[in-house]
Order: C-alpha cells, then structure tokens, then sequence
C-alpha cells in the first residue's frame, strides 16, 4: 500500500488549506498544526493512505474535536483524547480500525485524526465527509446517506470516556455529544460510528486533504515568489473568482446560540462599481452579487485577504479589509435532494432553491492506491 | 504643576513640557545607546527651554522601546521558571512551544505541569494541590531561577490557583519575580502564557533599568514621581512598571496617537505618524488606539495582551526616491538619521522625500536651489506617489465607510498636504513635531476586566455592570482619579458553536492621573 508521509512544511500546507476550506469557521488550525509538528518532533508518523486502497470490510473511525474553538484556545488537549476516544470506539465494535479520517476537511478538525493516528500508529484516509466545514455532526455525506448513528465515543482531557451506544438519529447522536461536550468543559473529542471501506469508497468525499495540503502550499509558495496568492489557487483548483473587493460594513446577531452575521463589500479592480454581501452563520453560507444570490451552501464562499491569501474568519472580518472571494463547488454527494435537506439553503432558513456553482471536479490524490 | 513627557525612539528621544493642557516647552536629542543619556539630554534641553523651577514638576512620563529591543536582540534576558496549572489538560503543548529555539534556549529554566486550572465556567479542572507548587518552587530555586511565570488554565474567568500559586512562591522563593498570566494576557492560553514568560525574563533589566532611569531623575534634581507609558496609552507607576515591563511594549506609537488626539482635540480619527524611516498609522476610538484584534508578534513570539493596531510602511522624510514614470518609488529604503548629512537640500547627492517636499513647494528648508534641477513633472509624480500610499494606508485603517478626520504628526509629515482622499478634515496640530513626548504626558490611569460569562445565570445587563464596576475599582487602585474616569471600552463577543448562551466580556476604563 503506498503511504505519503507527511513533513513538517506538509502539515503547513494542511493547515492553511484547510483553513481556507473552513469556509470562514471550523476553528482555528494553529494549535493542531503545532500538536502535530510535536508528534512527528517525537519520532512518530503521520501517513496518508488512498480510499481506494482499504478493502470493503476494513473498519474506518471519524475522530476530531467537538465543542467551542475559543475554549479550545484556552483549554487546548491533553494530547491524547482522540486516541482514546478511537480506542474506547473499537471496544465498542469488538474490531480494530484499519485507519483513522476526519469527517470534517475544514479548519481544526483536519489535523486531530493525523495526531490520533500518530499515536496509534495508523494510517489517515485522504477523504472526509464534508469537503469543508458544518457546524453539526449530521451535516457530513456518511449521515445523509445511511451510515449508522451510532456508536460513538466521547472523551475530555480528565479520562471521562461516553459511549453512546444507541442513538435514534444522527440529529440525536449530536444533541447526546453536544450535552456531554458541555459538562466536559466545552472541549472534548469525539469519534463518530465506525463506517466500512465499502461505505466510505461510496459516501466519502475524496482526495480533500490532498486538496487542503495543494491549496495551502499554492498560498504558502505563491507568497514566498511574489505572486498573487489568489491566481495561484485559482490555477490549482477549479472554483470560481467570485468577487475582489473591501469589506464596507459587518453586522452581526445571535439566533439560536449561533453567531450569525452579514457582509457587505464594495468591488475593486475588476468589481468597482458592484456590491457583494455574505450572510454566514459560524461559516458563509450565502453571497448576493448586487442583491443576486451567485453562491450558497453547500457550495463553498472562502474568503481570503488579497494581498497574502489569508483566509479570513468571521471572527475577524471587519471594516477595510481587501480580500477576494472564492466559490468552490460542493461534492456531489452534497447536491442531491436528501443531501440538500440537511446542508442546503434552506436547512439554514432560506426559503430558496439550490443552484449549484459549476461542475465539481475532484481533487487531484497526493497519493495513489 | 508641570507635568513632563518623554519618548524613547529609534532615532530621537523627545521631551515635552505640559502645564495643565498647554505645552510650555519641548527639545528632541538623539536617543543614545544606553538610553539614559539620551533623556537626560532631552529632559534637561527641554527644562532649559522654560524658565521653571524643577520643584514645580509633579510628575515625569517616560515612553520607552527599550524592553521591546531587549527582547528582539536577546540582550539580558533572565532565566524563568513556567508554572502552568492545568490539571491533565494541555499537556499536548509545553511551554514556549512556538517561541524561536535561540530565544527559548535562552529563557527557559524550569518547566513544570501542575494540578489545578479552571473550566471555561471558573469550576477548577482538578484541585489545587500546594504539596506539587512547594516542589516545583524548590526546584527552581536550586537551579537559581529568580522569576517565575504562573500561568492557569482559564485564569482570566478564575484567577484563584495562580493567587494561591504566588502566595506560594512568596515564601518558598522570597525575593524573586512573579509574573502572574491573568494579570497580563488574555483569554488564549498559550499567547497569554508566552506574555507572562516574556515579562518574567525582562525582570532583572526592568529593575536595572527603572533604577536608571530614577537616578537620571535625582542627577537633574527632580524628586517627582516617575511613571512609564503602557502600550494602550495609560501609565503605571515605575514600582508597577519593574514588575511589567512587557506592558511598554509598542508605546512609542500609542504615545504619538494619545498625543494627537490631545493637541488637535479629538476622540474620533485617524493618525498619521510620518517619521525619518517609517510612517505608523493608527485608529482613534475613544480618544483612544484602537487595539490590535488578532496576535502580535514580538521577537518571534505570539503574544495576546493588548497591543495598539497600527500599520506601519517605509516611507519617512529619509526614503530615498528612485526611478521615474512607471517605475518611480519612494522608500521603503531610507538615509535615516543620515538626512541632514545626505539629502539633497542639505548639500548631500541622494535625492530623498524630504528633496521632493522642498522642491515642491511643501517645505522650505535647507537650500531648495539644490533640487532646482528636477522637473515639475517629476516632483508631481513623487509627490502624487507618497499622497496615494498614504491615502491607502489610511482606508486600511478606517473603521468605517465615512469620511474620518485625519491628524498629521511627526517630522515627516510635510510630505503630504492637507487634501487627503478619504479625510472629512485634515489636521497638523502645533507642537505636531513631539506628538509622542506630549502623548507620554497627558497619558491615563486605567481599569480593565475580561471574561468568560454564562448568560444563562446572570442577565447581559448585569454581568456588564458588574464588569464595569470591577475595571472602575481597578483603575482607581492604579492610582486614577475616582470621579475623572470614563468607560473607554465595551465588548461582549457571543461564543461560538455553544448553545448555552456563554459570552466573554470586556470592559477597559480610564481616569486621570490623580496627582
């Protein structure tokens, strides 16, 4: 089976791209960056394998971080919940895991399972079950499409290990993990029911850490020679130049204990003269050209700064701020009618129809069965 | 009484003289290496000036960048011992993880993990257990450590294990340093933490250096208290100050934005401070520098304690001026201190900004014969050009799509004129050469809380009164005038991807200085 090891510069690129697959949230990558420079530091591996390369009945585990990023910043891991969330999950299921993968390619979450699996000593499947970031754990492809809500396996820093055994529904799966997270101290990891290669060569969003290490290394390259940043991922990858332009006004409002917000920017260059606006709810979810919807969910509205391709969070948008916008079309896992009642527009609350942006194309694989 | 602001550049250290709101007088002398000669030259040139009894001093405001540059340069730094309370939580990351090896392996003395912490809610993570923090002490006293960094999971919400921590280390390692996390940074575990360790390795040169800077005081017979600038435009104490020294980081900027706001008179603008080399372009809210929202570096370290957001870029009366037409550029490299030696219209051969000023009419110094030859369409180029990188700069750091006053300061600042796009109005305030000595001067006291509350057991509206109440008690502890002080800040930030309704707080306040 081929491996690709990652390097040091690797899991950079990993983070920045992932970063900017965040689509604005996902959670901050830095620290997971340096968790992972400390296990490859101590010796150990972190090695990406192809989703081709698993046979049907090899058992694979979701693992990531759940709860609020801002708390993870102050109260970051122990180092090794993942792992045992993994572990707690595999007794659970009598069967070891074959390897490890995120469900979520989008910001913080891209990194916990490469620590887990360094610690386990397994592989991580270049596939996730989002191609960006949700904010609940129903939201990834595995879900829509049938996988099992449960087992799952919740785990904090303190050694408390849950194990929901039986769960309803992927909603109620997340409601019961969502209720543990909190009385863990708003930090804990939590591995999702195992899923087989069978289901995740069908369901699995492919190739999307080879697209987060491609995406970040265009950025990180691009920099060091003095190139745009944006052309430079525009040629690697086939999204959209959505719109260049200056933010002119953030509002921001609380709905259901989400942070929900609204963009306006004003176009420069080839824009001058149009509006762009961005409602995001923890992520972008919908942009307008000149009050024209031009990108909604599922599809991806990455907003990055113009001049040093920076993604930029929604968190820190704020007056002034060039950046450009890209669109980068959803797997088509996402644009199915089941599928777009869990992630679409109006799973958000906007009462619109779907119109995808372009055709997906998928990633290019780093590594090849 | 006379008040006197000093500030320590790069290339000059300023002194400004204030009684009440008026500038009496000022003198600018070289910074000098060692730094105290420098102010003494300053201090005693701008004294000369007047004609003011020293016993007429009330109290002296010194701005300094000299705890910054000990840190760039890794010049006499201490050794620290870290003692992160954190239960078994982040453990996946050691202290000064993420600072530079050079730096660290200079700084690092002893490292230890202890029992304790807080949640996100203020319960402790574990118990605190004084049997591990006596052990720890006694370690880093055989290896001879003299200042500790305490730093504790959550402490900005629950500060109670590193108060106990410091009790602590008070009698186990008497005389040494303690620099406690929560009384330094913020939420952000590990930046917060790296501001800690930076304070508590600056303590042997804050002590050598208030110490210097007191005796400089007695040399010119000033018996005033003496006060050091802080980075968000307030004073300390200089007994406050030898225990912090990291809070003078990045002063020099916030001093010249402070002192803009005052001599021009208002609360609401943009700065623009164009000196020799650099221009550094603030935002006034309040009266007050806007403060940077993401972290800041400082000598290859991430930090998060509050830290003026200023945007710097290589133009500055020294920038040279190169090229022509299309590839016409005006700095980012500079003769710096070497102008009046070097440019142009001071009998030197290198065509500078400062050059085109003169010849375009904006400044009339040295002998403008000597930049005659340029033509009147070149001139307007450069001149277009530096007006252009200005107006750019200053739409950067707007805070919103109106039109905001703009204030000029700094010696530079004759490369611009007063039609600036993007400005409602464009100010040059006297005395706008030592905007930075006058910021020092007419700097506040102020309060400050920031935490994590859950609005499901207190209402918005209390938990900001309570918060309000907490920064007022702080500030006039610090030393404020209790009926002078005005909210500077309020912030309430929503938590995201948590439905139970946990918001984290801010409020900062700020008085007069009670003399």
């Amino acid at each position: 089976m081929n491996e690709w090891s990652l390097t040091e510069l690797d899991l950079e690129y990993i983070a920045l791209g992932a970063a900017i697959l965040g689509t604005g949230g996902g959670g901050n990558v830095y620290l997971g960056k340096l968790r992972g420079w400390e296990q490859l530091r101590a010796g150990r591996r972190i090695r990406i394998i192809s989703p081709e390369a698993l046979q049907d009945d090899d058992l694979v585990i979701a693992v990531g971080g759940m709860g609020a990023p801002t708390v993870g910043f102050e109260k970051f891991e122990k180092g090794d919940e993942c792992y045992r969330a993994v572990r707690a999950l595999e007794r659970a299921v009598g069967k070891r895991a074959v390897a490890l993968m995120t469900d979520e390619i989008g910001g913080s979450n891209a990194i916990e399972p490469m620590i887990a699996a360094a610690q386990a000593d397994l592989p991580v499947v270049d596939v996730d079950g989002m191609g960006r970031a949700f904010p609940e754990l129903q939201m990834n492809t595995f879900f829509i499409y049938g996988a099992p809500p449960a087992p799952g396996a919740l785990c904090d820093e303190k050694g408390n290990t849950v194990v929901f055994t039986e769960a309803t529904s992927p909603v109620w799966l997340e409601k019961l993990a969502r209720a543990g997270t909190i009385a863990m101290g708003c930090t804990a990891a939590f591995a999702l029911p195992p899923i087989t290669g069978g289901q995740l060569k069908a369901w699995g969003v492919k190739h999307t850490v080879s697209q987060a290490w491609r995406l970040g290394a265009a950025v990180i390259r691009a920099r060091a020679e003095k190139r745009d940043p944006v052309e430079a991922i525009l040629k690697h990858e086939h999204g959209q130049l959505l719109f260049r332009g200056k933010i002119m006004d953030v509002k921001r409002w609380t709905t259901g204990g989400f942070a929900r917000g609204k963009l306006e920017m004003d176009g420069l260059a080839d824009d001058a003269g149009r509006a762009l606006d961005i409602e995001f709810q923890n992520e972008n979810l919908i942009a307008r050209l000149d009050g024209e919807i031009i990108c909604a969910v599922p599809d991806l509205i990455c907003i990055v700064d113009a001049e040093s391709g920076r993604p930029i969070s929604t968190e820190e948008t704020r007056y002034g701020l060039r950046v450009a916008v890209l669109g980068l079309p959803a797997t088509p896992l996402f644009r199915t009618p089941e599928a777009l009642a869990v992630v679409g527009p109006r799973a958000f609350g906007y009462d619109l129809d779907y119109q995808p942006l372009g055709e997906y194309v998928m990633p290019e694989p780093k590594v090849k069965p | 009484m006379y008040r006197i602001g000093i500030d320590v550049g790069g290339t000059n250290t300023d002194a400004a003289i204030l009684r009440g709101r008026e500038v009496v007088g000022w003198y600018k002398h070289a910074t000098t290496p060692e730094v105290t000669s420098g102010i003494v030259g300053a201090l005693s040139g701008a004294l000369e000036s007047t004609h003011m009894g020293r016993a007429d001093v009330g109290a002296v405001m010194i701005g300094t960048t000299h705890f910054t540059n000990a840190v760039v340069q890794r010049r006499e730094l201490s050794r620290v011992a870290v003692f992160r309370l954190c239960g078994p939580a982040t453990h996946s990351l050691l202290p000064m993880v993420d600072w530079p090896v050079s730096l660290r392996e200079i700084v690092v003395g002893h490292v230890a993990l202890l029992p304790g912490g807080a949640e996100f809610d203020g319960q402790p993570i574990t118990p605190f257990d004084e049997a591990s923090v006596r052990e720890a002490c006694r370690r880093a006293r055989d290896l001879g450590l003299e200042s500790v960094a305490v730093s504790s999971v959550f402490s900005p919400v629950n500060p109670g294990h590193e108060l106990l921590t410091a009790e602590i280390i008070r009698a186990e390692m008497p005389g040494a340093a303690i620099s406690l996390s929560h009384e330094i940074g913020r939420l952000g575990m590990l930046q917060r933490e790296n501001a800690a360790i930076m304070n508590a390795c600056l303590h042997v040169l804050g002590r050598k250096t208030i110490a210097a800077f007191r005796a400089s005081l007695t040399d010119l017979g000033l018996r005033c208290p003496l006060y050091l600038a802080q980075n968000d435009g307030t004073l300390m104490s200089a007994d406050f100050a030898e225990r912090f020294p990291v809070f003078t980081f990045a002063s020099g900027p916030t001093n010249s934005m402070r002192g803009a706001a005052f001599l021009s008179g208002l609360r609401e603008a943009v700065v623009v401070d164009i000196g020799g080399t650099t221009t550094d372009i603030g935002a006034l809210a309040h009266g007050f520098p806007r403060e940077a929202s993401v972290e800041v570096e400082v000598g290859g370290v991430r930090t998060n304690f509050r830290m003026p957001d200023v945007f710097s870029f290589g133009l500055g009366g020294g920038s040279l001026v190169t090229g022509e037409g299309a590839t016409l550029q005006v700095g980012p490299l500079s003769v710096g201190y070497e102008l009046t030696a070097r440019g142009r219209v001071f009998g030197g051969d290198t065509l500078t900004a400062t050059d085109i000023a003169v010849a375009g009419g904006r400044a009339s110094l040295g002998e403008s014969s000597r930049v005659a030859d340029l033509s009147g369409s070149f001139i307007a180029d450069a001149l277009a050009y530096m007006q252009k990188r200005v107006e750019e700069a200053i739409d950067q750091m707007k805070l919103s799509r109106d039109p905001v006053p703009v204030i000029l300061v700094g010696g530079g600042s004759i490369l611009v004129n007063e039609q600036l796009a993007g400005a409602s109005q464009v100010l040059r305030p006297p005395h706008y050469q030592v905007a930075n000595a006058v910021g020092a001067a007419i700097a506040q006291i102020s309060g400050e809380v920031d935490r994590v509350v859950s609005l499901s057991e207190v209402g918005r509206e209390e938990a900001l009164s309570v918060a309000k109440k907490e920064a007022v008690e702080r500030a006039v502890a610090a030393g404020a005038e209790a009926s002078t002080i005005q909210i500077v800040d309020v912030e309430d930030i929503p938590l995201a991807y948590l439905p139970s309704n946990a918001v984290r707080i801010r409020v900062k306040v700020a008085g007069d200085l009670a003399l």
